[in-house]
């Protein structure tokens, strides 16, 4: 779709994937404006409710990133995050919404690059899923 | 007592379980009796909508409306019962959040007509002639009533002041309408609006079954299984909606080894039952070894959830987040 700029949501982990896009903030490495981030302590703390929520308000993709497996600074919280973001997507896909909408990645605090690469691949992936079908009704009931 | 309310028990999409879930009071029906004068409940005895129709604005005390908003018809009783009422009371599940009727958002009216007067194997209908809200034959306007795309809760049409939650609602819930309707006799006083008549905890909370680890390693279907009777059914793998359901049902399913469906809704801090329950399940769902497992490996956990949304919003679906099936790319 020409001209499509997709609002997405992103909860990045305060220790690894928030640290990260910081890295890449410092390393001014370029990645394009659609993502609006939401730092929280860990992965394992954001909420189905969260994810439905952003869609529900319109947002054309959630992203979530954690840090990797086995170097949680809560020992476990990303394994939780992993569980419930599989199942989320099956939800998602039940109600219609593509589960692509909806991505997780693993990003450490040393991995600036690595953060601009999935966040412009996903941007780049919500870009060809076109706007949030739920947006229309946004649009009309506010 | 010579003094009494005028009740009304109006319905929509229901199984009419709800009206016997009020005759199972039994003898204290009697009690509902001697304070209230039934001013209209079709399920129960002859009345016709034109009475309903009748009746002044605010005449009415009491009204119960149970059953999903599906038809016109529906939302014009609704309507209704909101004009004469003085107080209205979403009584079950259909009613408090949609109920299993609500599942019906997860498909169109088109695609329902599509199954039922078309792809049925028992169906010959090669017009492919479906329900029209008038047809004129003969000189005759024949109506019925419009069904529409989704199914509603009660709130989502009309004010409501009170909910009683239930599939159907517990006896001893109803009992507690008694006391609320003698109390608002003498005194004209009524409990705060929004109250819901059951319990503020969850159903896990008041389960009298024991919880040991917390943790599931495979989810079996209800057949599969004999259950330990004193032990967690969640733990043991079978799918309890207890841990995102508000209790005061009195744990009738666990009691008789069943698991909570989530008739009884989410409790007043919870937004969205369904996702709430993705995030119990989750958690607890291969948290024993959950460091070995691939995603692959949760993959195939999850796999074992046949159904995520007709199960974690059985009840709930109209009033959740996102309460119906959307397109992609429409």
């Amino acid at each position: 779709m020409d001209g499509f700029e997709p609002k997405i949501i992103g909860f990045c982990c305060n220790w690894c994937a928030y640290a990260g896009a910081d890295l890449a903030g410092i390393g001014r490495i370029q990645y394009p404006p659609n993502l609006r981030m939401i730092r929280v302590m860990c992965s394992g703390t954001i909420e189905p409710v969260y994810v439905l929520e952003a869609f529900q308000k319109g947002a054309d993709g959630v992203f979530i990133g954690g840090c990797h497996p086995g170097d949680c600074h809560y020992q476990a919280g990303n394994y939780k995050t992993m569980r419930k973001v599989i199942l989320m997507k099956r939800l998602l896909s039940q109600l219609g919404i593509s589960p692509k909408r909806l991505r997780l990645e693993w990003v450490s605090a040393a991995e600036g690059q690595r953060f601009a690469q999935v966040v412009t691949d996903f941007i780049a992936e919500v870009k060809e899923l076109g706007p949030n079908p739920l947006n229309q009704e946004v649009a009309q009931h506010g | 007592m010579d003094k009494k309310i005028k009740l009304a028990i109006g319905l929509g999409a229901t199984c009419a379980g709800c009206d016997i879930a009020i005759l199972d009071l039994n003898e204290k029906i009697l009690d509902l009796a001697s304070l209230a004068d039934i001013v209209f409940w079709p399920t129960a005895m002859d009345f016709k909508l034109s009475e309903l129709e009748k009746i002044e604005k605010n005449e009415i005390d009491i009204s119960l409306y149970h059953g999903t908003v599906r038809t016109s018809e529906h939302e014009h009783i609704v309507h209704l019962l909101r004009e004469r009422s003085k107080v209205i009371i979403a009584f079950g599940s259909c009613s408090c959040f949609g109920g299993i009727p609500g599942l019906c958002n997860l498909t169109s009216k088109e695609e329902i007509f599509e199954t039922a007067y078309k792809e049925t194997p028992s169906t010959v209908n090669p017009e492919f002639i479906t329900p029209k809200t008038k047809v004129s034959q003969d000189g005759h306007d024949l109506t019925l009533p419009e069904l529409y795309n989704d199914g509603r809760a009660l709130s989502q049409i009309a004010d409501v002041d009170y909910y009683l939650p239930g599939c159907p609602p517990a006896v001893e819930l109803i009992e507690r309408l008694i006391p609320i309707i003698s109390n608002f006799l003498e005194t004209g006083e009524l409990p705060p609006k929004g109250t819901v008549i059951a319990s503020d905890k969850t159903l896990c909370d008041e389960c009298p079954l024991t919880k040991e680890n917390k943790m599931v390693s495979r989810i079996f279907r209800p057949h599969e299984i004999i259950p330990d009777p004193k032990r967690c059914l969640l733990e043991q793998g079978i799918l309890c909606m207890g841990p995102a359901t508000r209790g005061g049902c009195g744990s009738r399913c666990i009691n008789v080894g069943m698991p909570c469906r989530g008739c009884m809704g989410p409790t007043a801090e919870v937004r969205d039952q369904g996702a709430k329950m993705v995030s119990a399940i989750a958690s607890i769902l291969g948290a024993e070894n959950e460091k070995d497992l691939s995603e692959d490996d949760v993959e195939k956990l999850m796999d074992q959830i046949k159904d995520p949304v007709g199960t974690f919003y059985r009840f709930s679906l109209p009033v959740a987040l996102v309460n119906k099936r959307i397109k992609e790319g429409s």
